[in-house]
């Protein structure tokens, strides 16, 4: 079960270039798009136009949580896979001990926690009610940020952890050889090569942590997520919106997914 | 493939009629998963308990109804009840018109004003001038949520919305709201509390708009439902003429509940 | 008493304290997750079969339906199938000439974690089953053993070690995706843990009691499933197992 992280991220594959023009597909096509057509034409949309600015202002906040989240957990994660390697040993134990934590209960628990639990702690001490930080701990978003960050970090970090470890030895060998010192020989050789290894599991984190955006939701962050749920309680309409809402995360999904595509392609020489 | 995938979603669906297919005087009542004392709210032993639940209690055995409670987030009340999950709400949901375009209600069984709280030392009127520039929170798809975007939209810095009341309850005592919208009885609730006492105050009753905040609360039922209506109808006449009403009140409040 | 008060008294088993409640809560959170896991793996051996040996739109259907399932967020499947799924099948009792019915909570909980954890699951198997040495399914072909039971005697065995994992995997999203059910009102153990925290107002406590909960869900969970996995790879040669 040490493995486990690796599968974790239930890497998204996307489907391959097919030949779109078999005649069966060209039938089921023609059955989605008469789907498509009678939904937008027997249910309502009206309350579209009226939501418009709300609706992108939300999948703005949607797409900022996604992309600083991930970033910044990636940021965290190097550390956290590294240690867990390299030791010491305290280190490599905490470090895997939070990961567990972390990986083990879920992020919607995590999050009320932070926010609920954590961020009303702050409030009962009048340094914190007096000082700089006071008026973004009022906020929600920190919280939605810090336990997508957390979350993220901790999957990517165990995902580091397998790039650094199967990293060939020789490798690093060769690069001490070559007179490099330990730091260059981090910088120019093991990073870079588990980096590249984790670069395929990388679209499957970043599918899922798109995936637990609307968490955000219930801590009253208003992204794409909670916009709908506005639509919702205005219009009293159980399908449309969230059936609109599907549809837009998958099409964000369908773009993360190229966009990676096309970062892969770019880089030359991927790990193996 | 298709006919065994076929078969097995049929006899899937039968298998899951089979185990909780329901006598026809057996009904499921809604309530909001989230604690609204001191109308609905579990105990530590599981149970639900409160004024509203009592009413429940004293509505079906007038009506001769075996109901079950079913807890379920505000919000997906209505949808509970139009998916046929439910088949009546009584969660102190106030009769609207906004509402009844989705669902219909029995006759109000209870009527509170809305009032406005806020932190103590801060002073402010419960308008729109008041609030100017605060940060206001209220629980989603309630007739508060909708007042507030109304009337506080435009001069409030920031409209907060919580699944469940005592969410919102509990970031106002935290400092993170500025003022809460809610109806009056169960504000006085949270304000009896140590944690309400210790932070906050009332700071008056909003000005009435019955095309949002409606004429009192009902049972919510679905359109169709007439016959269903009607038990509720005539169960809430006989419980306030017999006297269980009142009873069941007095020892909640000392005040008139029905309203006018 | 505040959000930060760590009066132990709340967890006692019995009222007032909550942790009978949180325990309850975790048997139904514990429920759904045996429930939909086990809904999952049926739709993903019949899915995973369609998707190897099935017609051309069958093949399409379900790759719809897994990429669907996987690229939109569970939150709101959940919410959309919550809803729609009791609608569909009275709508389907209805066609059928039968009454309309009632379905439990914890009914529409394990369709909708069975719905979504099926789309995995089909992926999983596939990719075990493609895995396995096309010489053993020869074999067997060769040996004049019938489909269905080179499928019982040889395949399904063969993939187990494959699958294994990845399956393991799903059992762990499941216990957490049960979580997700709090938000349309399903008592499990979040939405109890959420109860008990506002009405005791003790957050913090509570959340970190129901966090315990969870973890030691998952640490059993991979104790027993290194079991499983080990036991599975008997007879496996070390790259193949690999």
């Amino acid at each position: 079960m040490k493995d486990e992280a690796t599968l974790v991220p239930m890497t998204y594959a996307p489907p391959k270039a097919r030949s779109l023009l078999e005649p069966h597909r060209i039938a089921l096509a023609a059955v989605f798009l008469a789907i498509l057509v009678s939904a937008a034409y027997f249910m309502r949309w009206d309350w579209l136009p009226r939501y418009q600015d709300r609706l992108i202002s939300g999948l703005w906040t949607t797409m900022l949580m996604l992309i600083s989240t991930s970033v910044v957990g990636f940021v965290f994660a190097v550390p956290l896979g590294l240690v867990q390697v390299t030791g010491p040993k305290p280190l490599a134990w905490l470090a895997n001990a939070f990961c567990t934590l972390i990986r083990g209960t879920p992020l919607l628990l995590q999050l009320w926690l932070l926010y609920y639990g954590l961020g009303s702690l702050f409030a009962q001490y009048p340094e914190i009610r007096s000082s700089w930080a006071w008026p973004y701990l009022r906020q929600a978003w920190p919280y939605g940020f810090a336990a997508l960050t957390i979350s993220f970090a901790a999957y990517e970090g165990e995902v580091m952890r397998g790039a650094f470890s199967g990293v060939p030895k020789g490798e690093l060998e060769a690069a001490r050889a070559y007179g490099m010192g330990r730091w260059t020989a981090f910088r120019r050789i093991w990073f870079p090569r588990a980096v590249y290894r984790t670069l395929p599991t990388l679209t499957g984190e970043t599918v899922l942590q798109l995936k637990s955006t609307p968490l955000v939701a219930t801590v009253t962050v208003m992204d794409l997520y909670s916009v709908i749920t506005k639509v919702r309680q205005d219009t009293l309409l159980t399908y449309e919106p969230l059936l609109l809402l599907a549809l837009i995360y998958l099409c964000l999904t369908g773009i993360l997914v190229l966009a990676f595509r096309l970062l892969e392609n770019r880089i030359p020489s991927r790990g193996n | 493939m298709t006919n065994i995938l076929k078969t097995a979603a049929i006899a899937l669906a039968l298998g899951v009629a089979a185990i909780t297919h329901a006598a026809a005087e057996d009904i499921k009542i809604g309530v909001d998963s989230g604690p609204y004392p001191p109308f609905s709210s579990p105990d530590a032993s599981g149970k639900w308990v409160g004024w509203e639940i009592e009413m429940m209690d004293a509505f079906c055995a007038e009506a001769k109804l075996t109901c079950t409670l079913s807890p379920i987030a505000f919000d997906g009340l209505i949808p509970a009840l139009n998916a046929k999950k439910i088949d009546a709400i009584m969660s102190s949901m106030s009769i609207t018109d906004e509402r009844k375009k989705a669902i219909d209600f029995s006759d109000k069984y209870y009527n509170t004003p809305t009032a406005i709280i806020g932190p103590k030392g801060v002073k402010f009127e419960p308008t729109a001038e008041g609030l100017k520039g605060k940060v206001i929170g209220v629980q989603v798809s309630t007739i508060h949520a909708a007042y507030v975007q109304k009337y506080f939209a435009k001069s409030v810095a920031e409209v907060k919305e919580y699944q469940t009341q005592d969410e919102a309850n509990n970031d106002l005592a935290a400092g993170r709201l500025d003022a809460i919208q809610a109806d009056l009885v169960t504000l006085n609730d949270f304000l009896k509390t140590d944690q309400g006492k210790a932070c906050c105050e009332l700071k008056g009753n909003v000005q009435d708009d019955p095309a949002i905040l409606g004429s009192g609360v009902g049972v919510g039922v679905r359109k169709e439902d007439t016959a269903l209506k009607d038990k509720f109808n005539a169960a809430i006449k006989a419980v306030r003429a017999n006297g269980t009403y009142d009873k069941i009140s007095k020892k909640y409040f000392d005040f008139n509940i029905y309203g006018k | 008493m505040g959000p930060t008060s760590f009066d132990l008294n709340l967890l006692s088993l019995w009222s007032p304290g909550w942790g009978g409640v949180l325990l309850a809560g975790l048997m139904r959170s514990l429920e759904v997750a045996v429930g939909g896991f086990l809904l999952g793996l049926l739709i993903g051996i019949g899915g995973a079969s369609a998707k190897l040996w099935g017609g051309k739109v069958l093949r399409d259907l379900l790759e719809v339906y897994t990429t669907v399932v996987r690229g939109v967020p569970e939150l709101i499947l959940i919410l959309i199938l919550y809803y729609a799924g009791t609608d569909a099948v009275n709508k389907l009792m209805l066609v059928l000439g039968l009454p309309s019915v009632d379905i439990s909570g914890l009914a529409a909980g394990i369709f909708v974690i069975g719905v979504v954890q099926g789309a995995y699951s089909t992926e999983v198997l596939r990719g075990a089953i493609k895995a396995i040495p096309a010489g053993q399914l020869e074999a067997a072909r060769a040996y004049g053993m019938s489909p269905l039971l080179s499928l019982r005697r040889i395949t399904l065995p063969a993939m187990l070690p494959y699958a294994i994992p990845g399956l393991s995997n799903l059992w762990l999203i499941a216990t957490k995706d049960t979580a997700l059910l709090a938000v349309v009102g399903f008592s499990e153990l979040t939405l109890v843990t959420r109860q008990a925290a506002g009405t005791t107002k003790a957050y913090m406590m509570f959340f970190l009691a129901a966090g315990v909960l969870y973890l030691l869900v998952t640490l059993l969970s991979n104790v027993i499933l290194g079991a499983i996995e080990k036991r599975a790879r008997r007879g496996l040669s070390r790259e193949q197992a690999a």
